[in-house]
């Protein structure tokens, strides 16, 4: 017996140190992409990268609020002077005039650059033309500050350079800086070098911007002054990350102080406490182990969800101590009579979890594995080391009274007659089926943005930036791949030309191409070849100044300059590092391993106008660039969740019919199986009803809180059913721990309704109300037992 | 976007135009002109410009029509030898292009203002904003004045040398804008024919 004993802790005590030397080494993954497919599609993966790393989850949009116009533009103009100096941004903008650095690079190669250069414009006739038209834009405005450039480009190529770049939109400025419409906000637009999903590091670079917000006299406290406001993808990520650590941590320290004062109050007992915690903790840390085990990485919102299993794993402990230890007699009785009880609630629970782990969301898989294995691990602790822990004479304070006071309530509720308790069954079934069959289309939130951690506050303040910097989130990329940079931008150029068919026929509004920054090799080398040699250029320059008002002596430093760049070597991305045109190309080049992305977005021919992508891909393949993919980004990423939804939700169906079957095979009485699964049948019914009239939309978190409630719930149901079919008595304490292990599980949930995160709180407002509503169906839908007639 | 600040420029040079005036005796009530033109609320007149730069060997020339609206619009349509409308208001240039428009900020380019509220405070009557950014000498008589602006700006100084604009009560008749390096443009006003 006590060899047996020693044998059990021992087992007990190597198992937790193995898990938790495994816990302590694991790597803790806190980004989003919890959330994002395990195993992609190659346009899945680019859209994940694209979320993850892309460029678009590289920026930081600045707003400055508050104060007067002038000292908004002076802290912007102060800051960004700090902010360019930073190595941690590849570029910051807001709005004020480019370099002169940027404007000598494009000077210097503009017979490459400009998109104007070919053979006909440098022969005479072409030639001609060009200089007319230069000369015609000295007359007007537009061409008079390029006056003292006619002698070197009198053909106005940095012109059109100057046109080419200044495809896309730009918000208005005021004082020299960007600004919203109204005039209310100074804007500023920073790329960070790290990937979005880097948090460390964007939490570095948001510390940088406050800190240059600060220095140059901007006060972070708010009051009167000018406010400093950051959004985008990384802040979010960052809030995001920070939200769920504190909700998880604070809600965990306060459901754990709730639960302790509860069971304390129950136990009157400080080592019942402390073994009590044993079946939790041992299944927290083997739950960690097993994920760390499995999958290499955790995700830190498994361990968010860390508190779910409290819900259920505390409930053991509580049903040992005090179905068992009211007093010596109960000890043996228990591990006969209800352990198998326990045993197949565990097991209907780990059906339901088991459910999750085919699904393709990471996030899910890990939570199925850690639920699992943790129960087990609970209810392994519960039976065997518990046991083995306890001194055969411990006992526990008589909670007896608790379990008559409920059962007389019980009573009091059935004295309606089993007739009304049948009809209002029915009724509130009919009114739950009745509720969900009527919002049917609109019961399950299908978009992804309904799991972000970010409020909706805080989505509508990005958006409006984004807005008003006139950059609306880009939805549709004209992608093309390549394996190198050359290859990708020669496509891009390919792209490029059936696009501007679309925009010209207002079928798209325009679109960006990072070939707009930098050509391809190949068109450099053909705008280079067709500069003609020093002699020729000559004779033609001199025909074409024919009866223009400039001579063609006056024109010396343009053969000189066309002269040089047929000598020059051509434009690399290298040379393109030092000029702020760098940010404007590396943002639409994406690089996955051994693959390059160019990415087109594009611009809607109107606000709000959806764009004919059908047209976009027949135009593409027309153009010849028929590997060029079109990607809508809300519509992917939505199609990808709904895809994991209605996955999730079949895979439950599954999980549920799996339960089902178990309950068949052990109860093997069809009877008792409706019996413990109607009064979980129902209030899952009932609580999605009541989310549903509340106004809420079902996410998976809500289907994960579902599965939960089924979990937690079907202990109940089995307790209630073995009652009925027990000949012993020991009811109002089996009754009595019921309502204790409710009582912990709702405070835990209850908790997390609270939080500000709304994943968690779509968990708690599920499972709290299920999970009491599952106690009290299948305590009144119970067989009134030989044991409460008796202390009735 | 690069192209902005420089097509900025010389959007608002071109708004700038230039003029000269034969200078009449002295007349010190500057504020008299200034309140007759204050009082016009619109105005709408032709323009022929022309530009002398040294880079050309003949000057070139434009033409079309300037409207003004109190209290501080001012369109400039160009019809030849390109179609091309520039419209200021309140600190915003928006300057149209075939196909291609553009929204400028003013206060972004301190060395434009002078090419621009040179005309314009003239055209409001605006004597104070004159003088915030100029040196302002008026000579001649009210039936037909002369003003000469000189930049008070370091900035606004590398642009323009002198704007000289000419004028009888409040009608504008002449401005010619001097730049440092000897260049110069002559903008011509008459009343309108165009429909």
């Amino acid at each position: 017996m006590t060899m047996r004993r020693m044998g059990v802790l021992v087992v007990w005590l190597g198992c937790v140190a193995f898990a938790a030397l495994v816990v302590a080494r694991a790597r803790y993954i806190t980004d989003l992409s919890a959330f994002l497919p395990a195993d992609p599609t190659p346009v899945q993966q680019l859209l994940v990268d694209q979320l993850r790393d892309g460029p678009a989850s590289r920026l930081i949009l600045i707003a400055l609020e508050q104060g007067d116009a002038a000292d908004r533009a002076r802290l912007s103009a102060s800051m960004m002077e700090r902010l360019r100096k930073d190595s941690q941004f590849t570029s910051v903008n807001n709005g004020d005039a480019p370099g002169q650095r940027d404007r000598e690079f494009l000077f210097q190669h503009r017979y490459l650059l400009s998109e104007a250069v070919n053979p006909e414009r440098f022969s005479a006739a072409g030639l001609n033309a060009a200089i007319r038209e230069t000369i015609d834009n000295l007359a007007s405005p537009a061409g008079l500050l390029f006056k003292s450039l006619l002698p070197r480009d009198p053909t106005g190529e940095l012109l059109n350079i100057l046109d080419q770049l200044a495809r896309a939109p730009v918000p208005p400025s005021r004082d020299g800086v960007w600004v919203s419409a109204d005039g209310s906000r100074a804007l500023a637009v920073a790329q960070t070098t790290a990937n979005g999903s880097d948090s460390d590091a964007q939490q570095r670079a948001i510390e940088t911007i406050r800190t240059a917000f600060a220095a140059a006299g901007g006060s972070l406290t708010s009051g009167h002054g000018v406010q400093l406001h950051l959004s985008g993808p990384g802040v979010f990520a960052v809030a995001a990350r920070a939200k769920i650590e504190r909700a998880a941590v604070r809600l965990s320290i306060i459901s754990s102080i709730l639960v302790v004062a509860l069971l304390l109050m129950v136990y009157r007992s400080l080592p019942a406490l402390g073994l009590g915690l044993l079946p939790v903790t041992t299944g927290a840390v083997v739950g960690v182990a097993a994920v760390a085990l499995g999958f290499g990485a955790v995700h830190g919102i498994t361990l968010g969800f860390g508190i779910t299993l409290i819900g259920e794993s505390v409930d053991y402990s509580i049903y040992f101590f005090i179905q068992s230890r009211q007093s010596v007699a109960a000890d043996r009785n228990w591990r006969q009579l209800w352990w198998p009880t326990v045993r197949l609630g565990m097991l209907t629970s780990v059906c339901g979890f088991a459910s999750l782990l085919p699904s393709g969301f990471p996030g899910l898989k890990q939570l199925g594995l850690y639920s699992i294995s943790g129960l087990i691990a609970a209810a392994l602790v519960t039976r065997f080391v518990l046991p083995a822990l306890l001194p055969l004479d411990f006992t526990i304070r008589d909670v007896k009274p608790i379990g008559r006071r409920v059962a007389q309530l019980l009573e009091r509720v059935r004295r309606i007659g089993p007739a009304a308790m049948m009809l209002s069954s029915a009724a509130l079934l009919m009114l739950t089926a009745t509720v969900l069959y009527h919002d049917r289309d609109t019961l399950w939130n299908r978009e992804l943005s309904a799991l972000s951690p970010v409020s909706h506050k805080e989505q509508q303040y990005d958006a409006r930036l984004r807005t008003d910097l006139g950059a609306a989130d880009v939805r549709e990329l004209v992608i093309v791949s390549g394996a190198d940079v050359e290859t990708i931008l020669r496509n891009s150029e390919r792209a490029a030309r059936a696009l501007q068919v679309l925009a010209d026929d207002k079928v798209i509004g325009g679109f960006e191409s990072p070939a707009y920054y930098l050509p391809s090799l190949a068109t450099q080398e053909a705008r280079r070849s067709s500069l003609p040699d020093a002699t020729n250029l000559r004779v033609r320059l001199k025909q074409a100044v024919e009866g223009l008002p400039v001579r063609a002596e006056r024109l010396q430093p343009f053969l000189e300059d066309v002269e040089a760049t047929r000598h020059a070597p051509l434009v690399t991305a290298r040379d393109l590092a030092g000029s702020s045109l760098n940010a404007g190309f590396d943002a639409l080049i994406l690089h996955q391993q051994d693959r390059w992305n160019a990415l087109l977005p594009l611009r809607g021919a109107a606000p709000d106008q959806d764009i004919d992508t059908v047209r976009v891909i027949a135009a593409l393949h027309e153009g010849g660039v028929a590997d060029a993919r079109v990607l809508d980004l809300k519509q992917e990423s939505d199609a990808l969740y709904a895809d994991y939804l209605s996955q999730a939700i079949r895979f439950s169906l599954g999980g549920f019919l799996a339960l089902t079957i178990l309950l068949l095979v052990a109860l093997r009485s069809p009877r008792r199986v409706v019996r413990v699964l109607l009064p979980l049948a129902m209030s899952v019914l009932t609580v999605a009803a009541g989310l549903v009239l509340c106004g809420v939309q079902l996410t998976i978190l809500h289907l994960v809180g579902m599965l939960l409630i089924v979990a937690v719930g079907s202990n109940y149901a089995l307790f209630f059913d073995r009652q009925a079919h027990a000949a012993e008595g020991g009811n109002d304490a089996i009754l009595a721990s019921l309502v204790i292990a409710n009582a912990s599980t709702v405070i835990g949930f209850g908790l997390l309704s609270f939080s500000q995160v709304p994943v968690l709180v779509a968990l708690g407002t599920t499972v709290a109300p299920g999970t009491f509503l599952a106690l009290l169906f299948a305590a009144l839908g119970a067989p009134a037992a030989d044991g409460h007639a008796q202390h009735s | 976007m690069r192209a902005l600040p420089m097509l900025a420029l010389s959007v608002l040079c071109a708004l700038c135009g230039s003029a000269a005036a034969s200078a009449p005796p002295a007349l010190d009530d500057l504020n008299e002109i200034m309140g007759l033109l204050a009082m016009r609320q619109h105005g709408r007149v032709e323009f022929i410009e022309q530009r002398f730069l040294a880079v050309l060997s003949r000057p070139i020339e434009s033409s079309g029509e300037l409207r003004y609206d109190a209290p501080d619009r001012l369109e400039k349509r160009t019809l030849l030898p390109h179609a091309e409308t520039l419209v200021l208001s309140g600190g915003t240039l928006t300057m149209e292009r075939g196909s291609s428009r553009r929204v400028i900020d003013l206060n972004t380019y301190p060395q434009i203002r002078p090419f621009i509220e040179s005309l314009r405070a003239t055209l409001a009557g605006d004597r104070s904003a004159l003088e915030r950014l100029f040196h302002v000498d008026l000579a001649g008589s009210l039936a037909r004045w002369t003003l000469t602006l000189v930049p008070l700006e370091s900035n606004a100084k590398q642009s323009v040398a002198q704007v000289r604009i000419d004028g009888a009560r409040d009608q504008l008749l002449r401005v010619e804008i001097r730049q440092p390096d000897g260049d110069r443009s002559l903008m011509t006003l008459r009343p309108s024919t165009l429909p």
